[in-house]
């Protein structure tokens, strides 16, 4: 009996998604990986937000007498061909990195979930024609059709998002429409159909909320990714334009000085790569603890 | 007595079965044939019959969760079998289900109060308070407090989310209910409870209910006829003290003499069956039954039996009692 009385007074009133969150979140603390991952994406995140108060440079200011300068005391990651401070450069440049991500996974996963939802909750010909689309996109690799898509809309970071959020969707829709056909033979959709629910409210009520693991799991995963197009995309010079601090853009303009100014492109490619590492390393981890199928 | 509340006329429902992607070798797996049925209003019918025999099937078609292939259902004076949309869902406003996983017919993403309140929401019947205390009452009226509405299903236990299903369904105040083996996933002790709470909700609000089981002393217990279902067809129907002390259809004899009694000295010897169900993909021909009746003479294998009426209200579809 103690046991039961425990149970009943730890029972916290917090709404329950608060209660699961820190539940995932103390399992998560447990998994090594998740702990580097985790740290990884919160120091990136910490800088980019105290960006204003760390860097101690403006990051586009112009200073033609210290161009070039290398790696030392006045600028820790050295200076380059107009003479701004590559460190704080690179630290503006997390913040439009670490948004460009959010961005992208968010318009790419709220568009693909909803395609996704809507092809595995009616089935048949709707989930043929749309998911047939999905497969179009899929058959392109991801970075050239990017590439294509931003080239055809012009050069700028908003074209460039777009770009590599549309290369994502069909990742979300595959996921979220493999969900809803298991989801929609539930007996709680047919109970709600016999209340006289109608598919939106099935869709919105009982498909996507069911969904929401799953896809959070990809979410985390695809980050990274949609990182490393977008500064892709900004490298070829379809995305962030001159002065934008772009990591991507950085390493494009960088590249005619590797030679003799080596720190110039290899600090921005050093801080995309920890931050995909840290996303995909993360990504992982939180499928394993989300994904009951694997759970262990 | 008066016009009843749900009437099944000769209602038939296939399935497709396709044997491989090119659909050739498609076959028709027959769940339910021609069954007729009636429930007065107020009252309990009790439908049986072993597993797969389509007893559920007929309670998703009653619900319009499947369209019936032929026959009419009519609910309240209109034919529901054909309507959809709009007109469907005035129809069928006074029906509900409640289904017998309590686990799996509860959504794991809403609260105890979004789920009671979704029926009244798509009814549109209540908003705001009006609808929260609409909802509380329900709960109340199951035997669940004010402080279930914040929780969500993975709190409660079987039994609990069985009496969370029934306020969802009672709601709405319908006049009818299907319940598809509503104790059958409830322990024996909680099963008790659960009936006693269903009889006691249908003497306050002049339910009738639709109560599908494959256990005959719980059929036996809550209803007051019961209709017993082989192969997709209804083989006998009547008053359940009729039924359960004079069996007529040899399959009802059979099913009846394989419940369990306590006392073994009380063990009775009726017929037993051999062999399985035949597949619902080629039915046999006459009388489904006749493979496995130990009374099956040459007629059960040519023609199909008509129903006859053996006692006022007690009929049965068997060539014995032509």
């Amino acid at each position: 009996m103690p046991y039961l009385i425990l149970a009943s007074a730890t029972k916290s009133t917090l709404p329950a998604w608060v209660r699961e969150l820190g539940l995932t979140l103390r399992i998560l603390s447990r998994n090594p990986s998740a702990v580097l991952g985790g740290m990884i994406i919160m120091t990136m995140a910490f800088l980019a937000l105290a960006a204003p108060f760390i860097a101690p440079y403006d990051p586009i200011m112009l200073s033609l007498p210290d161009r070039l300068q290398s790696p030392g005391s006045a600028h820790f990651f050295g200076t380059d061909e107009l003479g701004r401070d590559i460190f704080s450069r690179i630290l503006y440049g997390a913040r439009i990195s670490l948004t460009i991500g959010l961005l992208v996974v968010g318009v790419a996963g709220i568009t693909g979930s909803l395609i996704g939802a809507v092809a595995g909750y009616f089935g048949g010909v709707i989930d043929n024609v749309i998911m047939r689309c999905m497969d179009v996109i899929l058959s392109f690799p991801a970075l050239v059709l990017a590439l294509s898509l931003a080239a055809a809309m012009g050069p700028s970071l908003v074209n460039a998002i777009l770009a590599t959020a549309v290369v994502m969707i069909p990742k979300f829709a595959r996921l979220v429409r493999g969900e809803a056909l298991a989801i929609r033979e539930m007996p709680f959709v047919a109970a709600s159909r016999v209340a006289g629910a109608g598919h939106l409210r099935i869709i919105f009520r009982h498909i996507l909320p069911n969904c929401l693991n799953a896809a959070i799991v990809l979410a985390t995963l695809t980050l990274g990714d949609a990182i490393l197009i977008a500064a892709s995309l900004s490298f070829i010079g379809l995305g962030a334009q001159p002065p934008t601090p772009e990591w991507g853009a950085m390493i494009a303009s960088g590249r005619k000085f590797l030679m003799d100014q080596w720190w110039y492109a290899t600090f921005p490619g050093l801080f995309i790569l920890v931050t995909v590492i840290g996303f995909n390393i993360f990504g992982d981890a939180v499928r394993d603890v989300l994904d009951p199928r694997i759970r262990r | 007595m008066t016009a009843p509340l749900l009437t099944l006329d000769k209602v038939c429902k296939r399935f497709l079965v396709r044997k491989n992607f090119f659909g050739s070798g498609r076959r028709w797996l027959t769940a339910v044939d021609q069954v007729s049925l009636v429930v007065h209003q107020g009252e309990t019918l009790g439908l049986v019959g072993e597993s797969g025999c389509g007893k559920s099937t007929v309670g998703n078609l009653i619900v319009r969760l499947l369209a019936p292939d032929s026959g009419e259902i009519i609910f309240d004076g209109r034919n529901i079998s054909t309507l959809s949309g709009q007109a469907l869902r005035a129809a069928r406003a006074k029906m509900q289900i409640v289904f017998q996983d309590p686990y799996s017919s509860l959504d794991p993403r809403m609260s105890v109060g979004a789920i009671v309140a979704l029926p009244l929401r798509v009814a549109g019947l209540y908003q705001g308070t009006l609808l929260r205390e609409r909802v509380i009452s329900a709960l109340a009226e199951v035997g669940l407090g004010e402080d279930s509405l914040e929780r969500y299903p993975h709190e409660f236990s079987g039994g609990q989310r069985q009496r969370i299903a029934l306020a969802r369904a009672l709601a709405v105040q319908p006049a009818f209910v299907v319940l598809d083996e509503p104790t059958s996933a409830l322990d024996v002790s909680v099963q008790a409870q659960i009936l006693q709470l269903m009889a006691e909700l249908q003497a306050r609000h002049g339910l009738a209910y639709l109560f599908i089981s494959h256990n005959l002393n719980v059929v036996r217990h809550v209803s007051q006829r019961t209709a017993v279902m082989y192969l997709g067809a209804v083989v006998e129907t009547g008053s359940t003290e009729d039924l359960f002390t004079s069996p007529a259809h040899p399959y009802t004899q059979a099913l009846l003499a394989s419940v369990p009694v306590a006392d073994p000295r009380q063990r009775q010897n009726l017929a037993r069956l051999k062999g399985d169900v035949p597949s619902p993909l080629d039915l046999p021909p006459g009388c489904g039954f006749h493979p496995r009746c130990p009374l099956a003479f040459d007629l059960c294998t040519k023609e199909a039996p008509q129903w006859v009426r053996i006692a006022p209200g007690h009929e049965v579809a068997c060539h014995l009692h032509q």
